[in-house]
């Protein structure tokens, strides 16, 4: 009797998983089923967890990285065994690189079985190692618990990133009494959260000397939900904010002290005000080479205090003249008590001749949609009260340079990887974290074919993702490239012809007017699709769409030469930007 | 320049690879490896001579820092230390080389741990200059096979660093 009580209260793995994730405070699961998670997939069917179905794996794993930057809490997403866990790949690497914490849960085939070339196995601990901050193999139904504990404490504190577990199908099904945790120990992760005391005081003197201060400030600062204190702070020593891609909503880009984002397609006033600068202000940022351009040129006058959680990143690409390890939050409270109210008036007047004398602009085009028009109607339409995913390439610069972000976590973007395809399963993940926000993808005609069958899963479940394709029938980041610096030779970046030589295929062969009619696919979705050829549509657009409960591709035709500018050219130093005038 | 590594790490498997990967994906070549367990039986030494450019070296160190079933990391470089590596070569033997040979072994203080008709196995340990002096010595006798395991290091001082 005794022993039958004890086995009665034993658990499956796949009861412990989801036992589990429920307890860290998942309620929303994106996945895709498959032979070797059966029993996973077999005991969510009767829990109260909320399950997105998207139709590939990638999408999965992308919505859960929206979900997580939308909210800030861990994203959750499955895969089976074999081509299910490699179809993560690229949405893990996606999250590693840009420091998102998502908890990927793989199937694997039965133990005995592993290293066979068993049907639909790869070797997913092995494949992702080099792109989780950790992950499992877990072989045994005892130590289950514990696992997960410790993939959710390391995905989300210190530089969160993704954790995978990898989950043999006969772990799933034994069963075990050990259906807890015994707490998070880990003798080999102790992040530093608070900053070294002596080092912040070092800092607090070497601020208060600077003539001509920049903060540079990057995602590290959303991530540690530390907007307020860098706003506070920058007031208080009346110095300006440049921030990195993925720091853009980390300072008001409305504020007077606001310089936009720097780096190759960032504002020339913000990389004149980092050549010209004499002390650096990192936080949270780490100095990528799309950020500093030639390093060996970069702020040649500044001294740099760099402030970041992972001690790997410190000095890693730039000479550091006081490193301080630690959460920006902790440290940011701490310098903004050491320092005292300065004013920079003479340095802001220097910056403000540059906004007034190098400033975004764009001329607008007759014939053809301005993208650049188009992300201002955005933001004119929603008064900045929406959140923005973005593809990679021309359609994330342009976002970049005029959406001018004022909150954190509202820009979704995949900044380290930069992963075509993100942006329309992040922009679902990003709904469903916050229903009560107008979401938006702005993508390319090219990125958002990577990733197009999510329709089907923003259709199924009422996802109203707003999806605005700037069209230009070309890869278009690529092409400006190949305009640029080869000789307008567009080798494979024509989407309408496909071909290496585009000009000689176009002699021989008609090209259809849409490869594909976005409006059509969206309709065949049974979504909305609404196309506008002309700037003065742009806005009725937008607000229908905004009307419109569910998801809408709205097409707008630009034109294929259109440039992201000012640019500095790679390789080259900051203070070398090619043109003003996009 | 070759460098002695010595890496703490959790006992688990998996993590060697780990502890490898971050060398062989930077192009670092591992010149010896030696793993085993320490005091504590949840915990294992790796460690490592390697051979590339200093920048390299001081990155994958703080990367090796970063992995979570490492707990301590520890460079010889510039630290006080002792360290062996041990051989076991076996060598042609006939009747008129004998005496020579176990004279050899003598000098170096080196131990015959098998004796066949035609061949002798030595064991010898001590630093790398010793160990290729030896080797070439007996080479003239005829060297059968050589097997040799990773280089392990202990610093002088209490703590290491």
């Amino acid at each position: 009797m005794k022993k039958d009580k004890a086995e009665k209260k034993k658990l499956s793995g796949a009861e412990i998983l989801i036992k589990s994730l429920k307890e860290n405070g998942i309620k929303v699961i994106f996945g895709y089923p498959g032979g070797a998670v059966l029993d996973v997939f077999n005991h969510m069917h009767d829990s109260d967890l909320e399950f997105y179905l998207t139709r590939h794996e990638q999408g999965a794993v992308h919505a859960a990285d929206g979900y997580a930057r939308a909210s800030g809490k861990c994203g959750v997403c499955i895969a089976t065994s074999g081509p299910g866990a490699t179809n993560l790949v690229t949405g893990i690497a996606t999250a590693q690189m840009d420091s998102i914490p998502i908890i990927a849960i793989t199937g694997q085939v039965a133990t005995n079985l592993i290293g066979n070339e068993a049907f639909q196995e790869v070797d997913a601990t092995g494949i992702s190692r080099a792109i989780t901050k950790h992950n499992y193999l877990v072989k045994d139904v005892d130590n289950l618990a514990q696992v997960i504990d410790e993939a959710f404490y390391i995905a989300t504190t210190g530089r969160p990133g993704p954790v995978l577990i990898d989950i043999p199908k006969d772990v799933q099904q034994h069963k075990s009494s050990i259906t807890k945790s015994k707490g998070v120990n880990i003798p080999g992760y102790k992040p530093t959260l608070m900053g070294n005391l002596k080092q912040i005081k070092s800092a607090a003197e070497l601020i208060e000397k600077a003539k001509r201060p920049v903060i540079y400030a990057g995602g590290g600062v959303i991530t540690s939900d530390a907007s307020a204190l860098l706003r506070k702070l920058a007031e208080k020593i009346n110095t300006p904010v440049t921030t990195t891609l993925l720091g853009l909503g980390s300072f008001p880009e409305t504020h007077e002290l606001s310089l936009g984002m720097l780096g190759m397609h960032g504002t020339q006033y913000a990389n004149y005000a980092i050549m010209e600068s004499d002390v650096i202000i990192a936080i949270g940022a780490r100095f990528d080479d799309r950020v500093t351009g030639k390093i060996s040129e970069f702020a040649p006058h500044a001294k740099i205090i760099h402030i970041d959680i992972d001690p790997a990143s410190v000095g890693k690409n730039v000479r550091v003249d006081i490193p301080i390890v630690g959460d920006a939050k902790h440290i940011l409270k701490e310098l903004e008590k050491s320092l005292k109210a300065k004013k920079h008036t003479d340095w802001i007047k220097e910056i403000d001749a540059w906004k007034e004398k190098f400033p975004l602009i764009y001329k607008k085009k007759k014939d053809f949609v301005s993208p650049q028009y188009v992300i201002e109607c955005v933001r004119e339409v929603t008064k900045g009260k929406a959140i923005i995913a973005t593809e990679v390439g021309q359609n994330q610069m342009w976002v970049a340079q005029y959406y001018k972000f004022d909150k954190p976590r509202t820009l979704l973007s995949s900044g380290g990887l930069g992963t075509m395809g993100y942006g329309f399963p992040a922009a679902i993940g990003a709904k469903v974290a916050r229903p009560d926000m107008p979401v938006f993808d702005i993508a390319g005609d090219g990125s958002i074919q990577m990733n197009i069958q999510e329709m089907a899963t923003a259709v199924i479940k009422n996802i109203g993702v707003k999806i605005i394709i700037l069209n230009n029938g070309f890869l278009g980041m690529v092409r400006q490239w190949q305009e640029l610096f080869y000789d307008k030779r567009y080798a494979a970046t024509c989407l309408r012809t496909g071909a290496l030589n585009p000009d000689k295929a176009r002699k021989t062969k008609e090209c259809p007017e849409y490869t594909p009619d976005f409006v059509k696919l969206a309709e065949a979705y049974g979504a909305t699709g609404i196309r506008v050829s002309k700037n003065e549509n742009v806005k009725n657009a937008i607000k229908k769409a905004l009307e419109i409960d569910g998801p809408v591709i709205i097409d707008c035709i630009i034109d294929s030469e259109e440039n992201v500018f000012p640019m500095v050219p790679a390789g080259a130093s900051l203070s070398q930007m090619m043109g003003g005038m996009a | 320049m070759k460098r002695i590594i010595s890496v703490l790490v959790e006992n688990k498997f998996g993590v060697l690879a780990r502890v490898s990967e971050l060398f062989g994906s930077r192009g670092f070549n591992i010149a010896s490896l030696s793993v085993g367990e320490t005091l504590d039986s949840n915990l294992s030494r790796i460690t490592m001579v390697v051979d590339g450019d200093v920048s390299i070296f001081e990155e994958i160190k703080k990367q090796l820092n970063k992995l979570i079933n490492v707990i301590k990391v520890q460079d010889f470089t510039n630290v006080e230390h002792v360290e062996r590596e041990m051989l076991l070569i076996k060598v042609n033997l006939s009747r008129k080389t004998r005496a020579e040979l176990i004279e050899i072994v003598d000098i170096f203080r080196a131990k015959i741990i098998d004796v066949g008709r035609n061949s002798m196995t030595v064991e010898i340990t001590g630093k790398d200059n010793k160990i290729q002096a030896f080797i070439e010595l007996v080479k003239p006798f005829g060297i059968v096979e050589i097997v040799r395991t990773g280089k392990i290091a202990i610093a002088r001082k209490k703590g290491g660093e």
